[in-house]
């Protein structure tokens, strides 16, 4: 092979140094321009007087934050917002942990269960808000029909606080619960299989085993699957928003979660410093979250294995 | 492999019993969508609780398509999710190739810095965001849609884990000595190596940005919908006359559920190998 002329050696050299920077661009500029940013303009919106039709007004400092700590309809926010998440939360990753450990047994026709319990995951959560406002109607709902039955009274779900709650929580345990299934399965199957012989011997049944090695065994993954639905939870808009025509959260705002609250302070009473400082806080309120997860699963966990 | 699946303990018939319930489950909400969308008014009044179907789909359906911009949402929401996908795919592998495989300055510290943003809630930059494509003229505008789920720094994470096992290191030093370029390397040795991934990867940011709400309801034009939106619509018109609305719901989850008949399977090994909530 004939030696490269020396312009191509440069040129080479020229390509090595900055190709890479020139392939990782794409992903830095656009997340800096529509993610990045207007995350951190947020706290600056949040310190003016700004509106959505008039746009910048006056500096404020803090007022919008004191406003919105002043007003019950934030602490309401906030309360539905954690009793909405918990009701869904907690449900999804036990009952999702019981049907993995079903799925992972040596089922005939494994792929068909595999699929049929992520059919919820294609609807979107605003098909399934509807679905699940019909079925729990106040007065026809199929729930209360069935409630019915079996002698219990109806129940309000669109008037009443608590129901309303374990209705949207229900949606987005649905939709979920296959899902983080999945991810658990994967997990376990991970687990060596030398483990559970071992029990076996030990004389231990599928409850302790269940107890004492497969979920000991799964902890980084019941962290990943907690932190990932606390982001996603105490976000969350399209359930509630559909849960009735008005989205407003009901009459008396028994279902307006902080994101719900947040579009109404800026969309409709066209408020973005409010709006802005609401996006903030919850900001901050997922970073708590997240970390009190974070530390109270990995003691947890860590008990267990002990 | 084949002797771990045998030592598994065999299923017991409660296991079969249980995922056989949660299976009903799962699908029953679909068909009773299908069940009320397929009556009409009377029919649900005189019997509300039947399973049954009845007649009247293609009459509810022809209803709800002139009622909400139907066809409209369906063309945008299929522009959308794919340019997204195609746009997301794109991106991912570009900055996975070069995380995976490339040397350079700062590196490490940007591959942990899109590793930490993966966990940061972008939704609630949405105010600013509403400002700027203001600024930019978009309202209304597909491309506010489009330009923002563009990047997704769980595909670029993907992206980056996937060429690291599927790319051999010992392939792009073949191809420098031979004098390729770095564009060169990437178009015909990286990419057709990660298309397995790429896949998948576009799969998921489909379904993801298919059922997109929040965004696109804040700013999209009633009369440019993309599906989720025209939901909504069709919910603000009918929301006492559940045939309709339900009737809805169906023809609006039809796409989706003929691409999970078609690629459940990949979509149940994509969750087990990490692919993550979009």
């Amino acid at each position: 092979m004939a030696p490269r002329p020396a312009w191509r050696r440069r040129l080479t050299r020229a390509d090595e140094k900055a190709s890479p920077y020139a392939y990782i661009s794409p992903f830095f500029i656009l997340f800096g321009v529509v993610g990045l940013f207007p995350l951190l303009y947020t706290a600056w919106v949040s310190l003016h007087k700004w509106s959505l039709i008039g746009g910048q007004g006056a500096f404020v400092g803090l007022k919008n934050y004191t406003d919105v700590l002043g007003q019950p309809y934030f602490w309401n926010a906030l309360k539905n917002t954690v009793s909405i998440f918990l009701l869904s939360s907690v449900p999804q990753i036990i009952i999702a942990l019981l049907i993995a450990a079903a799925l992972d047994s040596n089922l005939r026709g494994r792929t068909f269960w595999r699929m049929g319990v992520l059919l919820p995951y294609v609807l979107a959560p605003v098909a399934v808000a509807l679905i699940f406002s019909d079925l729990f109607g106040d007065k026809f709902g199929l729930v209360n029909h069935l409630l019915g039955l079996v002698g219990i009274d109806p129940i309000q779900w669109h008037k009443e606080v608590l129901p309303s709650h374990v209705a949207i929580a229900t949606m987005v345990n649905f939709r979920w619960i296959g899902y983080n299934a999945l991810i658990f399965l994967a997990a376990m199957q991970a687990v060596p299989r030398d483990y559970y012989e071992a029990a076996l011997i030990d004389g231990a049944g599928r409850v302790r085993t269940f107890f004492s090695i497969t979920i000991p065994q799964l902890r980084a993954t019941i962290i990943f699957v907690i932190v990932t639905s606390t982001i996603g939870g105490l976000q969350i808009f399209d359930e509630p928003r559909m849960y009735d025509q008005y989205g407003l959260g009901g009459a008396d705002r028994q279902w307006q979660t902080l994101t719900l609250y947040l579009y109404q302070l800026g969309w409709t009473q066209k408020n973005f410093g409010r709006a802005a400082a609401v996006a903030w806080m919850l900001f901050l309120i997922i970073v708590v979250f997240a970390i009190i997860n974070f530390l109270l699963t990995r003691r947890i966990a860590s008990k267990g294995s002990r | 492999m084949r002797a771990k699946v045998i030592r598994r303990t065999q299923a017991s018939p409660a296991a079969y019993v249980f995922l056989i319930v949660v299976l009903l489950a799962s699908a029953f909400p679909l068909w009773w969508s299908f069940v009320i969308g397929s009556k009409d008014a009377a029919a649900i009044v005189q019997d509300p609780y039947s399973f049954v179907p009845g007649g009247h789909f293609i009459q509810n359906a022809a209803t709800v398509v002139t009622t909400v911009p139907f066809w409209k949402a369906l063309g945008n929401s299929i522009i959308v999710s794919t340019t997204v996908s195609l746009l997301v795919v794109l991106f991912s592998a570009m900055a996975g190739f070069a995380f995976a495989k490339l040397r350079f300055r700062g590196r490490g510290g940007l591959l942990v810095f899109v590793i930490a943003t993966m966990a940061v809630p972008t939704q609630l930059g949405i105010v600013p965001l509403f400002i700027v494509m203001s600024k930019l003229g978009w309202i209304g505008s597909l491309w506010a849609v489009i330009v923002p789920s563009a990047v997704s720094a769980f595909g670029v994470f993907w992206m980056t884990q996937y060429l690291q096992e599927a790319l051999p290191d010992e392939l792009i030093e073949a191809s420098r000595v031979d004098g390729a370029s770095t564009l060169r390397t990437f178009w015909s040795i990286a990419l057709p190596a990660v298309r397995p991934g790429a896949a998948m990867l576009g799969l998921f940011t489909f379904i993801a940005t298919w059922t997109n709400f929040f965004w696109p309801f804040i700013i999209l034009d009633p009369g440019n919908p993309t599906l989720p939106v025209a939901l909504q619509q069709l919910q603000a018109a009918y929301f006492v006359d559940y045939s309709l609305v339900l009737n809805g719901v169906v023809l609006m989850a039809l796409p989706l559920i003929v691409l999970f008949v078609f690629a459940g399977k990949q979509l149940v090994s994509g969750i087990m190998q990490g692919a993550v909530k979009g």
